[in-house]
């Protein structure tokens, strides 16, 4: 069973709650107590209706301001998929957690208010989901019912998104737009009748129709070594294997490897999980790597196929999200983690800063603080092994940490 | 829609596990297992088994032992530590009451449930445990939908939600100070549902109090709770035998058993999706107030 992962990002009040309120209430997957405590919660709100929108604002400071604060995970599944919901914020100062959120998806969720269209979030999250490269984008015009589910209305704005797909970088991505009504459950698990000019599918029915290969099949190989396992045991003395998750391409017992940095070069002997012998190890698969002979290879180090290995990089280009209250200092050292590969990074200086409202740089601004997005350039104490982030997402991507705090403190994407 | 079973457990859930298992040995010192020997404590021990096979596990189980647990429990807890000869640490509820660093409730709702929290504190300080590795999932309770794989605690092992780290892609920071520790959750992203398919999946052995068993019981407040010389009742609660099983592991003042006569794992695994009730709708200790986990992980609790 496929598990899809999907981001989902709104403005305050436009209904994003309420949708996967409702999405949960239309596959049955709120248990009958947990709907007795919302039409009871609804209730000691002076509501008429039950807030489906409560099931997710988990947090007691959320429940007092009515909003949601962080990242909540939502869970649903259907007979062929099993969903994750990451619901990110819509307010401007929780940027981080919408890129949070993304990282992981496969579809992004964009809501907008019919009657408000295109608002100044939309281009915000809209930005976020190219930038990162999420493969599908869907967007749920919300609220049809408040303007009379006019076509017309519709239309207009599917028109006005069309302008910032026509701007945006990654070109590839998938996108549809949806006429929905969340509070009335119109367009969400089953077509609606009172959209009839709507010829496409449903919300949910959409979703399980998505195909997705993680867009890892055709990128080059990558294994990160995670940790060494060595039992020593009478049984397995001289077992050495390299325990990892591809995270990019496939292996195939007898492929040649080379082993990042020390360029040494072996075979594949095994490639197994637990007690099973595999043929093939794909991409995002936990697995153990056995070679034919020793090689220097350990924690932090990358095995790849010779003559398709990635750059070392020491001079790192790479737009950055920056996501902690201390501003980026100019000049300062941080921890650079790829993957799970940590080198010392010096951060030599800031390009230009991206106001993601308008998609323009600016290039007189030299200064990188909560919830901006620039781009910088790094030099790191060692090389990492990483691809361009548009040219290989699962092996591009970094951290940056901060040594004294320990915060993550942003998160880049290789050039 | 969802009437229908799926049966199959979503691979990319054990290979993501497994990969936070491998990032925890490698980016802690003294990482251990929290056990409770509920079913999601024993999935985390199988995860840990598969990911450093055919070496052995490379953390130690450190049970919480409130007094109060079912003896079936211990029980299994025993033959599972015998059987993958992992190290085994418990520590007791009843000596920190002794210590008079808590003290027991009263009353006819008295649990060790919150007590257990001082226990758990005292045991990671004492062993120096910087990672507790925990089977909680997100799916179970709101404030735990917001809990981070990798989840930062302050010396006084208190969670504070607005100063989480981001967590970005797969990437874990495990970096922490002296006195701070880490709580991992492998199994975030897993449903009760995913668990129970891969228990049938893996074959794994359970406690027996999950199948239905006839067993001596009280009604409470619409619920029906395991009659034992922990729980205080009053004169009007008298015990009556009944078939039931329990859909969670918790102590036996806490955890409500359900009426059925499910003694295999795919007629629980049905009984669980036309289920009206939630699984922590059967923990008396979250019913306390709308916020009662949210506390409770804040003091410090898994």
């Amino acid at each position: 069973m496929e598990v899809l992962r999907i981001t989902t990002s709104g403005s305050v009040d436009d209904g994003k709650s309420t949708l996967i309120g409702r999405l949960l209430y239309d596959t049955n997957s709120i248990p009958q107590d947990k709907l007795e405590a919302l039409h009871a919660a609804s209730k000691r709100k002076g509501l008429d209706f039950t807030d489906l929108s409560l099931l997710t604002d988990g947090l007691v400071a959320e429940r007092e301001q009515g909003i949601t604060i962080d990242v909540a995970h939502i869970y649903f599944s259907t007979p062929t998929r099993k969903y994750i919901i990451a619901d990110t914020p819509g307010h401007v100062e929780y940027t981080r957690n919408m890129v949070t959120g993304a990282s992981n998806a496969q579809v992004s969720l964009i809501l907008i208010d019919a009657r408000k269209g295109i608002v100044e979030q939309t281009y915000r999250h809209f930005f976020i989901a190219n930038l990162l490269r999420i493969p599908h984008l869907v967007v749920c015009i919300n609220k049809m019912d408040l303007v009379d589910y006019d076509q017309n209305r519709f239309n207009e704005i599917v028109t006005d998104f069309q302008q910032l797909l026509d701007n945006a970088a990654f070109k590839e991505q998938v996108v549809r737009f949806i006429p929905i009504s969340s509070i009335y459950g119109e367009n969400l698990a089953t077509r609606s009748e009172k959209i009839n000019w709507y010829k496409g599918e449903a919300l949910l029915e959409y979703l399980e129709q998505i195909t997705f290969d993680h867009g890892d099949s055709n990128h080059p190989a990558r294994f990160p070594v995670q940790h060494v396992i060595r039992p020593k045991t009478d049984a397995y003395h001289d077992f050495r294997g390299f325990a990892g998750k591809v995270a990019s391409g496939h292996f195939n017992v007898g492929d040649e490897v080379i082993s990042l940095p020390s360029m040494q070069t072996s075979r594949i002997k095994t490639i197994q999980q637990f007690e099973t012998q595999l043929a093939t190890a794909n991409a995002r698969e936990s697995v153990v790597i056995t070679l034919e002979n020793e090689i220097d290879t350990s924690r932090g180090n990358m095995l790849a196929k010779p003559g398709q290995e990635p750059a070392a990089l020491k001079e790192i280009s790479a737009h950055i999200c920056w996501m902690d209250q201390t501003k980026l200092v100019p000049g300062k050292t941080y921890l650079l983690q790829h993957g799970i590969n940590r080198v010392k990074a010096k951060v030599q200086g800031i390009q230009h800063v991206i106001e993601v409202t308008t998609n323009r740089t600016i290039e007189d601004k030299k200064e990188l603080g909560l919830n901006d997005i620039g781009k910088i350039t790094l030099k790191t104490a060692h090389p990492i092994f990483a691809d361009a982030y548009h040219v290989n997402p699962a092996n591009g991507a970094f951290i940056l940490v901060d040594e004294h705090s320990n915060a993550t403190v942003a998160v880049g994407f290789v050039e | 829609m969802s009437n229908q079973i799926n049966w199959e457990f979503p691979q990319a859930l054990e290979d993501e596990a497994i990969y936070i298992l491998r990032e925890t040995a490698a980016q802690f010192e003294r990482p251990a297992i929290l056990f409770s020997g509920g079913k999601d404590s024993i999935t985390i021990v199988r995860l840990a088994q598969k990911a450093f096979y055919p070496g052995k596990i490379p953390f130690p189980l450190l049970h919480i032992d409130t007094g109060h647990n079912f003896p079936e429990t211990i029980e299994f807890r025993d033959q599972l530590v015998a059987s993958l000869g992992v190290d085994l640490v418990v520590r007791n509820v009843q000596d920190s009451i002794n210590q008079g660093k808590v003290q027991e409730e009263t009353g006819k709702y008295a649990s060790r449930n919150a007590l257990q929290t001082v226990t758990l504190l005292d045991a990671i300080e004492e062993m120096k445990y910087d990672a507790c590795i925990g089977g909680a999932r997100r799916d179970e309770e709101k404030a735990r939908a917001k809990e981070r794989i990798f989840s930062v605690r302050d010396e006084f092992g208190q969670w504070n939600a607005k100063m989480q780290r981001p967590e970005l892609f797969d990437m874990l920071n495990g970096k922490i100070h002296i006195g701070e520790g880490v709580r991992v959750f492998p199994i975030s992203n897993w449903t009760e549902l995913d668990v129970w398919n891969y228990i049938r999946r893996e074959k794994l052995d359970i406690p027996s109090i999950y199948f239905s068993h006839e067993r001596e019981i009280i009604e409470r407040d619409g619920m029906y709770w395991p009659y034992s010389p922990f729980l205080n009742t009053t004169e009007e609660e008298v015990p009556f035998k009944q078939k039931v099983r329990f859909r969670t592991v918790g102590d036996m003042t806490c955890t409500a058993a359900v009426i059925s006569e499910a003694d295999k794992l795919e007629d629980i695994i049905s009984e669980i999706l036309e289920a009206k009730i939630s699984e922590r709708g059967a923990r008396m200790d979250d019913k306390r107030s709308e916020a009662a986990m949210e506390k409770r992980k804040q003091a410090g609790y898994f």
